[in-house]
């Protein structure tokens, strides 16, 4: 795999092949010695153009366990904010040596750009762009569900025969999107769940089915239940009337939490909005994967990074 | 291109043999023994030996593990690597004697990352290597101590080993331009 | 130079061969074997010559972007396209919502002398949608403004639209509307379809468009005045002016030739060059928008040429600059989508690209046919050839084309404004040739008037 840019691009055996090696790569997260020896020497910029900590760290942190050397990189405060462009960003910085760059940035196709204009000659990993994809949240979310579901027996699986239903602010999300289409992909059913104004106008270009009744689709026990972060800026543009409305008919309360199924996986790519979109008894419960959606960031993102750094044709 | 069989099915097994009584013998006996086998084909011979090594001294329950070094490889930045697959220790390896086991022997870089991941995962009391064949041209100071068989041979020349877990026969074979 | 030319064996827009011969600045003659003996014999023969093409929408970004344009070198863009004749839209810097603004622009025009130079005047002061501009100034001027535009903007405000479209009447002018319901496209980036949703790029609507159309055309039909629909680009919009005009409102529209050709798809790679306002649309709208070509319903074809400097496009695309240049390719688009298609005939070429949009723009009594005693303004093609298009192939001063790259059908052989060259043998004039042709062709006008 030369570049991750998005989950629409993975094929089934390339996403199996990825999170098989992130399996191994949880392995030796059990060991007295966490690090693996494997890109050392190598360089990785994290250029963040966007704040995303959590991401960010989870990277970092992926990195660092295959032994590469890591350039953070975040646009506030740099020569970005006045006024470089992205192409001579990128440039500036893998004229200094730069082996992979991992790119998080608020212009959808801002990955596309870096890895595909010829402006520089290094795998690109696409770390969340725009309203676009953010792959590795996709893959970090299909792990933890193929974990949950088969356990050790997980390696060379897809998700087939899954049903899982995504809730909240689909139209603005990369999250959304990129599971949309990797969950599809390993064999899995999703539904898009959310307010009208909230869904893509035109649904036809995903693989996916739509619904904007949450109680309806948790009435068919789907196997997991994904809610998103709903961003505050879109409270304030006549997407619906106000927080609590939109908690009460599309967030996960107590009381639809109490109604569902025991089975239903509960899952949230963070961070939280508790009470809005998401009810804290939801989120603490044993069906919550929340916490090890996280751990599992780590082992995915190690995984792509030895991909995409080894030059590996299988993954 | 012409291959050449050089150890047929009984011959495989007779080496096999040979080097489960070797490790009992210098290993004074089954105790403390782990043996991990090198990803591919290096697994099934791990349990083929182990397996001898059960039958020689009844009773005796050799663990057998697999240990995959390609987070290891020095040639990562190079050459498109193949997956990796998951490392299996079935017990502690502090204080054993484990015995490395790998198909072919031959430039020793393989050994030397399999020798750097045993370290990120214990401290054995001591690290053998068995090896069904040793082809030369080492490239690192590394030597097996117990071989099936020397074969001597060029660079140019491929050696095939084929295993029935894996190819459907046992069968050394050496493939060259000649 | 000798300033009698005779074309021998040009086909004319109709099929039928003709020799043209042009004497200071005029047609004497298209009679086949004509050619006086002190003319310049030049062989036209398998050449299809039209008239001088005209252009009811570059933005030649003088005054102002200067980086991007020049009236010199788009009007050289220009004549290298076959055009013989632009209108250059109103949002400059200062805008071009004044007398002195638009005089600049014209003489700018005169005295690069690649095509005759018509400034369109803004709707509003400043485009800003609120007051309108120096319309009579601008009017009365030696630039004798007739369209006025707030391209770029939408003359959002009902009541503003409706005064403007009352008060340019007075001067037999036209409001060029560029339709953009402002609220429903509020950071839009591209077409709103699936392709938008898949690539998570926030939408522009069409209905975004539609909507402004009905509300200007029932605004035309009640003040019965003249309305001109920019860049008209999805398939409702076509039904609603074919609605219009069946109900005898006086609206014109124009298509560009992106919009006759390209799709929302071309946004997949996510490269800039495809970015445009009004976006390309799905399937379905070039389809709607060739056949309404076709019909009548859209009256000309505009390029909406819209040069921009690399780094407004080598970016991400949430951050370029809409716009796309297209002067040099305007007629190689039309011929592919709507000459090759069979939906219409060279005819149909110069009535579309040069006869309406001069009736359109006020000018028909100067530009847009071939007759004895007309101004000389031809364009002479090669519709036969086929070139890879290439940054190397543009002469403006931006490279921001979608067709580069791609292989074109038709080339422009020779330009001729006023009976001089800008273009021959497929180069363009140099600017020192052109400016003198200028000067010469002035003396004999007022020599002749």
């Amino acid at each position: 795999m030369r570049h991750l840019l998005s989950a629409a691009d993975l094929s089934r055996e390339t996403a199996i092949a990825l999170l098989d090696s992130a399996e191994v790569m949880a392995e030796t997260a059990d060991r007295p010695h966490k690090k693996l020896p494997a890109l050392r020497g190598r360089t990785i910029v994290n250029l963040f153009f966007e704040d995303s900590t959590r991401t960010r760290i989870s990277f970092e942190a992926a990195q660092k366990r295959l032994s590469a050397d890591v350039i953070n990189f975040a646009a506030k405060g740099s020569s970005v904010s006045k006024g470089e462009s992205l192409k001579d960003t990128a440039q500036t910085l893998t004229a200094m040596g730069v082996d992979a760059v991992v790119i998080r940035h608020g212009s959808s196709g801002a990955p596309h750009l870096l890895a595909n204009r010829g402006w520089i000659d290094v795998p690109v990993v696409n770390a969340g762009d725009g309203t676009h994809e953010h792959p590795t949240q996709a893959l970090l979310d299909a792990f933890t569900l193929r974990r949950r579901v088969y356990g050790h027996d997980s390696r060379c699986r897809g998700l087939d025969g899954l049903r899982v239903a995504i809730v909240g602010d689909v139209s603005h999300s990369r999250v959304a999107r990129s599971n949309a289409w990797l969950l599809t992909t390993l064999g899995a059913t999703v539904t898009l769940v959310g307010p009208p104004t909230l869904l893509p106008h035109d649904r036809s270009a995903f693989p996916v089915n739509f619904a904007t009744n949450l109680d309806d689709v948790l009435r068919e026990s789907p196997d997991a239940v994904m809610m998103l972060r709903i961003q505050k800026e879109r409270m304030h543009s006549a997407f619906f009337p106000n927080e609590r409305e939109f908690g009460l008919t599309w967030g996960l309360t107590a009381e639809r939490f109490a109604a569902m199924s025991p089975h239903t996986l509960v899952m949230h790519p963070g961070p939280m909005n508790r009470g809005l979109e998401i009810c804290s008894v939801a989120a603490d419960s044993p069906q919550s994967t929340i916490l090890d959606q996280v751990a599992n960031g780590v082992f995915v993102r190690m995984a792509v990074m030895f991909a995409v750094l080894t030059g590996n044709e299988d993954v | 291109m012409t291959a050449r069989t050089l150890l047929q099915a009984a011959d495989i097994q007779r080496a096999l043999t040979r080097i489960a009584h070797e490790i009992l013998e210098s290993n004074r006996g089954a105790g403390d023994l782990v043996i991990l086998g090198i990803p591919t084909r290096g697994v099934f011979l791990a349990q083929r030996i182990a397996g001898i090594i059960s039958n020689i001294e009844p009773g005796s329950q050799v663990p057998v593990g697999v240990l995959d070094v390609t987070m290891y490889r020095d040639d990562l930045s190079d050459n498109p690597t193949r997956s990796t697959s998951p490392s299996h220790l079935p017990v502690n390896i502090d204080g054993a004697t484990v015995v490395l086991v790998d198909d072919v022997l031959y430039s020793g870089r393989t050994v030397r990352a399999a020798l750097d991941a045993l370290t990120d995962m214990g401290r054995p009391a001591v690290v053998r290597l068995a090896v069904l064949v040793d082809r030369g041209h080492r490239e690192l100071p590394i030597r097996a101590d117990y071989v099936g068989k020397n074969l001597p041979t060029s660079h140019s020349e491929r050696i095939n080993v084929r295993l029935v877990e894996t190819d459907g026969d046992d069968l050394v074979e050496i493939v060259g331009e000649r | 130079m000798n300033s009698v030319v005779a074309f021998v064996g040009a086909i004319l827009p109709s099929g039928e061969i003709a020799d043209i011969v042009v004497r200071d600045g005029l047609v004497e003659s298209l009679s086949p074997g004509a050619a006086p003996a002190d003319a310049e014999v030049v062989d036209a023969s398998g050449l299809r010559v039209l008239p001088g093409l005209v252009d009811l929408h570059t933005h030649l970004r003088e005054p102002g972007f200067e980086a991007s344009e020049t009236v010199l070198s788009g009007t050289q863009a220009a004549a290298a396209g076959g055009f013989t004749t632009v209108f250059a839209m109103a949002n400059t810097d200062p805008v071009a919502d004044n007398a002195g603004v638009v005089e600049e622009v014209w003489q700018r025009g005169v005295d690069a002398g690649y095509a005759t130079v018509r400034p369109i005047g803004a709707v509003t002061r400043g485009l800003e949608g609120e007051t309108l501009s120096d319309i009579a100034g601008m009017a009365n001027s030696r630039a004798q403004v007739r369209v006025f535009s707030d391209d770029g903007k939408c003359v959002f405000d009902p009541l503003v639209m409706r005064r403007a479209l009352e008060y340019v009447s007075t001067f037999d002018g036209v409001v060029a509307q560029h339709a953009q319901e402002p609220r429903l496209t509020v950071g839009s980036q591209m077409h709103e379809g699936a392709v938008s949703a898949r690539l998570g790029l926030t939408g522009w609507p069409a209905v975004a468009e539609e909507s402004i159309i009905a509300r200007d055309v029932l605004l035309a039909e009640y003040t019965g005045s003249r309305l001109h629909v920019c860049h008209l680009s999805t398939e409702r919009s076509v039904e609603i002016i074919r609605a219009a005009k069946a109900r005898g409102i006086r609206v014109t529209a124009e298509v560009t030739p992106h919009h006759l050709l390209l799709t929302d798809e071309s946004a997949q790679g996510y490269d800039a060059r495809f970015k445009v306002n009004p976006p390309l649309r799905s399937e379905s709208d070039v389809l709607a928008v060739r056949a309404g070509l076709a019909d009548g319903t859209i009256d000309i074809v505009a390029t909406d040429h819209a040069p921009h400097p690399s780094e407004s496009k080598e970016c991400e695309w949430g951050d370029a600059a809409f716009g796309m240049v297209g002067l040099e390719t305007a007629l190689s688009v039309v011929q592919l989508t709507m000459v090759e298609s069979g939906l219409m005939t060279w005819n149909d070429v110069a009535r579309t690209m040069s006869t309406t949009p001069a009736q359109i723009g006020g000018i028909s009594d100067v530009a847009g046919q071939i007759a004895v005693g007309r101004i000389a303004d031809l364009t002479f093609i090669d519709e036969n050839a086929r070139r890879q298009f290439s940054v190397a192939s543009l002469t403006g001063k931006s490279s921001n084309s979608p067709y580069v790259g791609r292989e074109l059908p038709g080339r422009i052989v020779h330009t001729m404004r006023h009976g001089y060259f800008t273009v021959r043998n497929g180069v363009v004039v140099d600017t020192e040739v052109v400016a003198a042709s200028v000067r010469n062709h002035g003396r004999k006008a007022q020599h002749n008037g």
